[in-house]
């Protein structure tokens, strides 16, 4: 498999309605443990990660992957999509997409239902599931392809703690197994936790990034430590 | 009050004789009302999804044309048919005037913009729902347009029970079309004009009350065997 990474940003700048939403943003992402962006509201968290993605379009500038496989990629939403079907089929879904031939959908899509425990709910209606169950679901319907990079936008936001530990038990798994994670969080614990690289986005822009130990003990600028003290950050 | 009752009479007595004449021409209706309704189905839904879907100069135009011809007199359609299918017409040749193909012409011309506004109204909501998956998930116009109709199948419904109330309901166009001629092309609303005109009331209204509850058992049977509130197994 021809791998993705690196990632090259080059002033890549998003506008709207003639307001700069994010940019210029000049970043490059290698292959590596999971990259976690993190910032205020409104500092440009989701728009960089859908950007990457190629869900958003670009104002100016260029994002190149060394080898531009959109179907190696996948994203999870904060509020989880799930589609009108069961949870099984949801889960089947992005294997029909790709023409996985039905003997391997179903030992796949039965492998990961018993790994996000939604086995005994394979053929609920996936619009009757709580949040967390929609969004192990997401997770779940993401990965299902193995994906080479899987983009989370802050997939734990309103979980409760149980929840939140099964997720994040689930996405190291993932990120050992070698998909690269990009993730945006509010919650520092989790940055923490997870983390590899972090991005700390403000106003638009990558204030500071760098490995997580070091950005996360010794912030190299005033925002960021403000910001780590929970202080409001402008 | 009378009337009424007389009328109540009328069609207890059709039904329970299993009046010859009635079941063929109950029949016919069904027939007429049915195929039109999947001709009207194969063109509006995919239309409705399409114009939900893809963007393009004159979409706007498009819809509101759609929309305005919602409202299209079924008699000056009526018309237009008999114009066109007439001995003089330029489709004269095919001698369609006065069958019941003409009277599936007519009911599908009339039908089919409500079918296709309501079916694009249905799936632009669904459209705006599952939009950022269906993009990140890198599908084709093609699987977005499959998925939108197969996710959105009960609203589609509405759509053709809508279309279907509309058309086995409709007097003045297929009256124009069809000659409403006894054995080939007379339906329950002809024969209800024709009796009203006879001065029997009571038959009349008794066919009346015979398409209502034709009108209600296929739409309960429709609804029933869409399985739109089950869960089903995938």
């Amino acid at each position: 498999m021809t791998q993705m990474l690196p990632l090259t940003l080059t002033d890549v700048v998003v506008r709207r309605r003639g307001k700069r939403i994010i940019g210029p943003v000049t970043h490059r992402l290698e292959q590596g443990p999971p990259t976690i962006v993190i910032g205020p509201n409104g500092s440009g968290k989701t728009t960089l990660l859908r950007v990457i993605h190629g869900i958003e379009r670009i104002s100016t500038g260029q994002v190149n992957w060394t080898h531009d496989a959109p179907d190696q990629q996948a994203f999870v939403f904060q509020n989880p999509i799930v589609l009108r079907r069961t949870v099984a089929e949801n889960l089947a879904y992005p294997l029909r997409l790709a023409g996985v031939d039905k003997a391997e959908i179903i030992s796949r899509v039965t492998t990961w239902l018993a790994r996000i425990g939604l086995d005994a709910l394979a053929n609920t209606a996936a619009t009757r599931l709580s949040g967390g169950e929609r969004q192990k679901l997401a997770i779940a319907r993401a990965l299902i392809r193995t994906p080479q990079v899987l983009f989370l936008d802050e997939p734990c936001a309103n979980l409760d703690g149980h929840t939140t530990r099964e997720i994040e038990a689930l996405l190291s798994e993932t990120a050992t197994a070698g998909t690269r994670l990009i993730m945006a969080t509010h919650n520092m614990g989790q940055a923490r936790r997870l983390a590899g690289d972090v991005i700390f986005m403000l106003n638009g822009k990558i204030h500071e990034s760098g490995a997580a130990n070091y950005i996360m003990n010794t912030p190299q600028t005033s925002e960021l430590k403000s910001f780590f003290q929970g202080d409001i950050v402008t | 009050m009378n009337d009424i009752l007389q009328g109540l009479s009328a069609a207890f007595w059709l039904v329970v004789s299993l009046d010859s004449e009635l079941i063929d021409i109950s029949l016919r209706s069904l027939r007429v009302t049915l195929t039109a309704l999947v001709i009207s189905c194969i063109i509006a839904v995919p239309l409705g999804a399409y114009l939900a879907v893809q963007r393009f100069r004159y979409r706007r135009l498009v819809i509101a044309g759609i929309n305005a011809l919602m409202g299209l007199p079924p008699v000056v359609v009526g018309l237009v048919v008999y114009l066109l299918l007439s001995r003089s017409g330029p489709f004269g040749v095919f001698g369609l005037l006065f069958t019941p193909t003409a009277m599936i012409i007519a009911q599908v011309i009339i039908i089919t913009p409500l079918i296709a506004s309501i079916a694009h109204q249905a799936i632009r909501e669904l459209w705006a729902e599952y939009h950022d998956l269906l993009i990140s998930l890198n599908t084709t116009k093609w699987q977005r347009i499959k998925t939108l109709i197969w996710d959105g199948r009960r609203n589609l419904l509405t759509a053709a029970l809508a279309g279907f109330g509309r058309a086995i309901g409709e007097v003045g166009a297929i009256m124009i079309v069809g000659g409403n001629i006894d054995n080939v092309t007379r339906v329950l609303t002809t024969a209800i004009a024709l009796e009203t005109g006879k001065g029997d009331f009571a038959l009349a209204l008794g066919l009346g009350f015979v398409l209502i509850g034709l009108s209600m058992i296929v739409s309960i049977t429709i609804h029933s065997l869409s399985r739109t509130e089950r869960e089903g197994r995938w």
